[in-house]
């Protein structure tokens, strides 16, 4: 094996990836406590985070709001789409400013981890609140036993409406959702067949979701009491035992390990004995955070090679971070570039393009893509607090920029192109938030 | 719900990730070779459109008279006057109406009950089985790819319209490239000249943190030639066509210029219609139909379009029987589209029973492979048997 990477640089590779981006000053700060001490400060819960006060969720979006009248005319019905639309781009800017604000981002980081995995769409459920409801979720079990979290988003109503188990009912299933649950939430390709697929939705049937109070109800005449057969076992399942009897499935560890080790480690996958060492610290006790902890912790972490792409609100927030920015407070023309940028790199906050979520890699790594960075960098440059490289003399410019983000040194390339930018810092730190250097997580 | 699109299957399969890694083209480089090599007049060109989700094959190519199908779906099911005719009893969504036109005269093939032995119901497996043309076993190379493998290792014989290239066209020495259609609005001044120089190379650079710098030097690339033109004409198509038919655009503007390219990937998702599926499908089926047929009007205005064959092809259909959500669940064989001049109309392939069923699934009767032999010995002039193995047998689609 390669030699590992430098103890900063595996605390950069954490505060970028078990965090949400360094905010100035911290890469030094968390480099002289160590890689263990950062590591532990990260995942551990703290004191109420200061960040979550000051940015409340929108009361747009409070379940309830939205009442189901079917009396509406054409007209009546047009402006409530349009309401609701823009209060989704409100819970995305929140959302956002949420990520930006935050002192401790790992709850944060976990729930756009868990956004990925069970990718939900506004774009199907058309409801503010609901993506709330889930968002909150996230947030709440995140980084606990995996069964309860599996539990609650298996009947959560974004999920009911998203993968159409609202109308998964006795002697009429759908089996959307059950086929999601084993191939892309719980098991993996190969771990079920279609016999468990079908009776799986057998399992899942009878879950109702109210839209006039935004909430998912479980209706017994319309559920299945079986018995069906799933992997091999018999029994009269519902929703919460059917995802007891997954998670118990010897593939569940391992297809959950894979899937935090593409996101927080490698694309290359782990070594069967790394593997098992993630499946340990996961446990019986299902511990999202000692997989999490075991992953970062295996020499893999500190290979060189081991270098991530980073996802489009990944590169964002940690440019909102390094910047000092919260959207809430960016003038309308930056909060606009945002929005449109985000959707020109194809990275909708609430809207993945499917339920396998978004891709990781290069495949991010587009033409169009460097293009929309720039664009974005050029607004938050604009408006971010950028004082520490505007301060420093023209010479000092570029290296100031690398320490603002929290990078290591430039390439020469790169130092090349900032260098003719000294006497214009804010198109400087553009260019620097466009970098390849910044652009992933080395 | 939304499309399975190709980022979930690149996602699963990881294939793109080694794909992508250098697979971006300049319109530059298209445009020097369709001048020092253009495509040689009588050498064909397959266009391959891919339907990302798991279209409803019975919905689209539809029995309506067979009572089975109306017993099957009561809700989903189209009377026999709402069709546009065909023949054997069959009759295609009446959102086609271009494809239709194309069927009297003679220049539409349907291939029915299109599928594999044990067809499968995940839609990133059965995809990849679509696209590596391996039903048995994974493998890592698409069935393009080995032709590209086979053919002189040039990238540009192979082109993907979609932002990340598709596992079809990786192979196991040379990937096919990816061409994007987009607005391409450079910054000038300083920022734009010092925004080139970031897409410069080092050495000892991170493979991810190179490829991001190839992406700036690439666009930089397509902006200083084709660019602008490629734009306007890209926004202007999106706004009635939509997505598709500013791929199947580029790809026109392409076969015209004469660039050598043989294979051009083109795709929409949105096909996985677990719930209120008629008019979500129509809807998808008439966008498809409008992009393709302004494509094929286009391609047969000229000498080079004539060698043009499309082929249109998803991962799956869909289970007979419909869900409670006046939808339907994944299922097994499905119509296969193969149109252009050079194709000759008409059936093939039996249609599948609507009572002898697979456990609620349709029978295959047609195994995809042999439209594809067909395609690599008909259209790319390619010894079938190097790209898919022995057994396959080549169907009557195109005129001799």
């Amino acid at each position: 094996m390669t030699a590992p990477v430098s103890e900063r640089d595996a605390v950069r590779r954490l505060l970028q990836r078990v965090g949400l981006g360094p905010r100035p000053g911290e890469l030094d700060a968390a480099a002289a406590q160590g890689f263990d001490a950062t590591l532990a400060r990260l995942t551990s819960s703290t004191v109420p985070d200061p960040g979550v006060a000051v940015s409340p969720a929108p009361p747009s979006a409070t379940p309830g709001l939205t009442r189901g009248d079917r009396q509406l005319s054409p007209e009546q019905r047009r402006a409530t789409r349009q309401q609701e639309k823009d209060r989704v781009e409100q819970l995305s800017l929140w959302w956002l400013d949420r990520m930006a604000a935050v002192e401790a981002p790992y709850p944060e980081r976990l729930v756009f981890f868990w956004h990925g995995h069970f990718a939900t769409s506004v774009k199907k459920v058309k409801s503010a609140a609901l993506m709330l409801t889930q968002n909150e979720t996230f947030r709440r079990l995140g980084g606990g036993d995996f069964r309860d979290l599996a539990r609650a988003l298996v009947v959560d109503p974004a999920m009911l409406v998203w993968l159409d188990g609202g109308g998964n009912r006795r002697g009429k299933p759908n089996e959307n959702l059950s086929r999601e649950l084993m191939e892309l939430f719980m098991l993996g390709v190969g771990h079920y067949g279609e016999a468990d697929v079908r009776e799986g939705a057998r399992a899942l049937t009878g879950w109702r979701v109210d839209r006039a109070t935004d909430s998912a109800a479980f209706v017994p005449q319309a559920h299945d009491g079986g018995p069906q057969t799933v992997l091999g076992s018999t029994g009269s399942f519902d929703a919460p035992g059917l995802v007891e009897l997954l998670a118990a499935q010897p593939a569940s560890p391992q297809f959950l390990a894979g899937r935090v080790w593409r996101r927080f480690v490698s694309d290359t996958p782990p070594e069967p004995a790394t593997l098992n060492s993630l499946v340990a610290g996961y446990g019986p006790g299902r511990d999202i955070t000692g997989l999490l902890r075991a992953a970062v912790g295996a020499p893999a972490f500190r290979d060189p090679g081991s270098v991530l792409v980073r996802q489009p609100m990944e590169w964002l927030v940690g440019a909102l971070r390094a910047l000092r920015l919260r959207p809430s407070a960016m003038p309308a023309t930056a909060q606009q570039a945002v929005r449109t940028g985000l959707v020109a790199l194809g990275q909708v906050p609430f809207a993945p393009p499917d339920v396998g979520g978004w891709p990781s890699g290069s495949g991010w790594l587009t033409t169009t893509a460097s293009l929309a960075r720039l664009r974005i960098a050029q607004a938050l440059a604009s408006a971010g607090d950028i004082g520490a490289v505007a301060e420093a003399s023209p010479g000092a410019r570029a290296d100031a920029a690398a320490a603002l983000l929290g990078l290591p040194a430039w390439t020469d390339r790169t130092r090349a192109a900032l260098t003719p930018l000294a006497r214009q810092p804010a198109q400087l730190v553009a260019l620097a938030l466009a970098s390849p250097e910044n652009t992933v997580s080395a | 719900m939304d499309a399975l699109t190709r980022r979930r299957f690149l996602l699963l399969t990881g294939a793109g990730a080694v794909a992508a890694a250098g697979a971006g083209v300049g319109w530059s480089t298209l445009a020097r070779r369709a001048q020092t090599d253009p495509l040689p007049p009588g050498a064909g060109v397959l266009v391959v459109l891919t339907l990302y989700g798991g279209n409803d094959g019975l919905n689209t190519v539809v029995p309506a008279g067979d009572p089975a199908y109306q017993r099957a779906r009561p809700e989903l099911a189209y009377a026999e006057h709402e069709l546009l005719p065909l023949a054997d009893g069959l009759g295609l969504n009446p959102g086609m109406t271009g494809l239709k036109k194309r069927w009297d005269d003679g220049t539409l093939a349907i291939v029915r009950g299109v599928s594999y032995p044990k067809p499968d119901h995940s839609h990133f497996r059965s995809m990849a089985i679509w696209q590596t043309a391996s039903p048995d076993t994974a493998v890592p190379t698409g069935w393009l790819g080995r032709w590209l493998d086979a053919n002189g290792a040039d990238p540009l014989l192979a082109v993907s319209l979609e932002p990340v290239l598709p596992p079809m066209l990786a192979g196991a020495t040379t990937a096919g490239a990816a061409l994007p259609v987009g607005g391409l609005k450079l910054p000038d001044g300083p920022l734009g000249s010092a925004f080139a120089t970031l897409g410069g190379t080092v050495t000892d650079e991170p493979g991810p943190q190179a490829a991001a710098a190839r992406a700036i030097a690439d666009l930089h690339r397509e902006a200083s030639t084709l660019g602008p033109a490629l734009n306007d004409e890209g926004s202007k198509k999106r706004g009635d066509g939509g997505a598709l038919a500013a791929q199947l655009d580029v790809v026109a503007n392409c076969v015209e210029m004469g660039v050598p390219t043989r294979v051009y990937s083109v795709s929409i998702g949105g096909f996985d219609t677990h719930a209120d599926e008629r008019g979500t499908q129509q809807q998808l089926l008439t966008e498809v139909d409008t992009a393709m047929t302004g494509f094929l009007d286009r391609m047969a205005r000229s000498d080079r379009g004539h060698n043009v064959v499309l082929l249109a092809y998803s991962e799956f259909g869909r289970r007979v029987a419909a869900n409670a959500n006046q939808g339907t669940d994944h299922g097994t064989a499905g119509p296969v589209f193969v149109a252009g001049s050079a194709v000759r109309g008409g059936f093939l392939g039996e249609q599948p029973s609507l009572t002898d069923l697979d456990n609620g699934d349709l029978k295959p009767t047609t195994d995809f492979r042999d439209v594809y032999a067909t395609m690599l010995a008909g259209v790319l002039g390619a010894d079938p048997e190097r790209v898919l193995g022995a057994g396959r047998h080549t169907l009557p689609i195109l005129a001799a």
